[in-house]
């Protein structure tokens, strides 16, 4: 039940993201169906006890990989379907503890979630990049033959 | 094909017209590049370079009619759907179905018209993304209407703020000032019940994603100047969001 409330919300919250970015009419939905996957895999991956960190990492990774997949089929830029998915995954949560710590003097934890949230952000960016990579080295192998 | 009747002036004009589109628009720094190269090799011209930064594009054309071309860059926004739209062209140019002409038409219809989805609409989606957001986070459904006013509020007060100050960081830091107060004053009066979560739900349609998705694929396509500059802004997007709500909370 929990699980079927998680991935409504995330295709919904993906989709309506695409409308602030102003993407196509026609990707809508397949921008809230890379958002609710990648939510989807960060969920499962958390309830399996995973930190947080690997748990980003995966599913900024299959989030780039779908959105290639699905820029290929479409014939549409990739950043149209990365973006929204990526969303979901942004350390918000942290980023918003770690302030309200400083606020209230709490500099040692404050310091602790910051650079989770930051660690966070750079298995975002990892995950972008390592499918990225591969994808690179698929095409280059193609060309070859 | 007729690449000799095309002058180059026209070919300039033609790459740098999609080049601005796409970076004015929230694109990519390489898709930039490789657009330009591109429409200028399907007219055949193979000698082109350009350099691309947030702020302005350096286009030129060596051979026997050499020029170099400089655009500045003022504003910019995200509308995907201009990005792809010239994406599709450049396709077509490529495949030699479009004459240069016709191309450049296309192009300044493109960039005259807005093809944003009305306001209100975008509205209603912030707000709807953030309700969202909130049972994302584990929030509570009780909390789920508070947030989406405030969203909803936040998200409209911002869009007209950014009309009058074109500063964007000022704007957004005043807007998570806006949403930290709703916020507060929602839970004071009862009607939400977690000011953590409703804070955290609400600001989310200001969060920087576009950038920090861009300032990745930048860098990793070498283009150093603008993913660094990219990151910036995002990093001041995120700090401006920041201190807006950390300066409710110190007073609350």
């Amino acid at each position: 039940m929990m699980m079927l409330e998680q991935l409504v919300t995330s295709f919904i919250a993906t989709a309506a993201f695409g409308l602030i970015f102003n993407v196509p009419k026609r990707t809508l939905l397949h921008c809230g169906a890379v958002g609710m996957i990648g939510w989807l895999i960060y969920v499962s991956c958390t309830q399996l006890n995973m930190d947080a960190i690997p748990s980003t990492l995966i599913a900024a990774f299959i989030v780039t990989v779908i959105s290639q997949l699905f820029a290929k089929l479409y014939k549409t830029p990739i950043i149209v379907f990365s973006v929204s998915g990526i969303i979901p995954l942004v350390p918000g949560g942290l980023a918003y503890d770690a302030m309200r710590n400083v606020v209230e003097d709490n500099y040692d934890i404050a310091v602790q979630l910051a650079v989770k949230a930051f660690m966070i952000s750079g298995a975002i960016a990892i995950g972008l990049v390592f499918s990225e990579v591969i994808n690179q080295i698929i095409r280059k192998s193609e060309r070859k033959h | 094909m007729s690449q000799s009747i095309v002058n180059s002036h026209e070919i300039t004009q033609i790459c740098l017209l999609a080049g601005k589109i796409i970076l004015q628009n929230g694109g990519e720094t390489y898709r930039v590049e490789d657009t330009m190269v591109r429409i200028a090799a399907a007219y055949g011209i193979d000698n082109s370079h350009s350099f691309v930064t947030p702020t302005g594009i350096i286009f030129a054309i060596d051979g026997s009619s050499q020029m170099t071309k400089l655009i500045r860059i003022n504003e910019r926004s995200t509308n995907l759907l201009k990005v792809s739209l010239v994406n599709d062209i450049s396709r077509k140019i490529s495949t030699g179905k479009l004459a240069a002409g016709e191309a450049h038409r296309l192009l300044q219809e493109i960039d005259s018209n807005a093809f944003v989805y009305p306001s209100w609409l975008k509205i209603v989606a912030a707000a709807i993304a953030s309700g969202c957001f909130l049972i994302m986070f584990q929030g509570s459904w009780p909390d789920a209407l508070p947030v989406m006013l405030t969203s909803g509020i936040g998200f409209a007060f911002f869009l007209q703020l950014h009309r009058m100050v074109p500063i964007k960081f000022f704007a957004e830091f005043i807007t998570a000032l806006l949403i930290g107060t709703l916020s507060v004053f929602f839970v004071h009066k009862g009607f939400g019940m977690d000011l953590d979560k409703i804070i955290i739900g609400s600001v989310m349609p200001l969060v920087p994603g576009l950038h920090i998705t861009a300032a990745v694929r930048d860098l990793m396509a070498g283009h150093l100047v603008s993913g660094l500059s990219k990151g910036a802004e995002a990093f001041l997007t995120a700090f401006a969001i920041g201190a807006g709500i950390a300066a409710v909370l110190s007073f609350y």
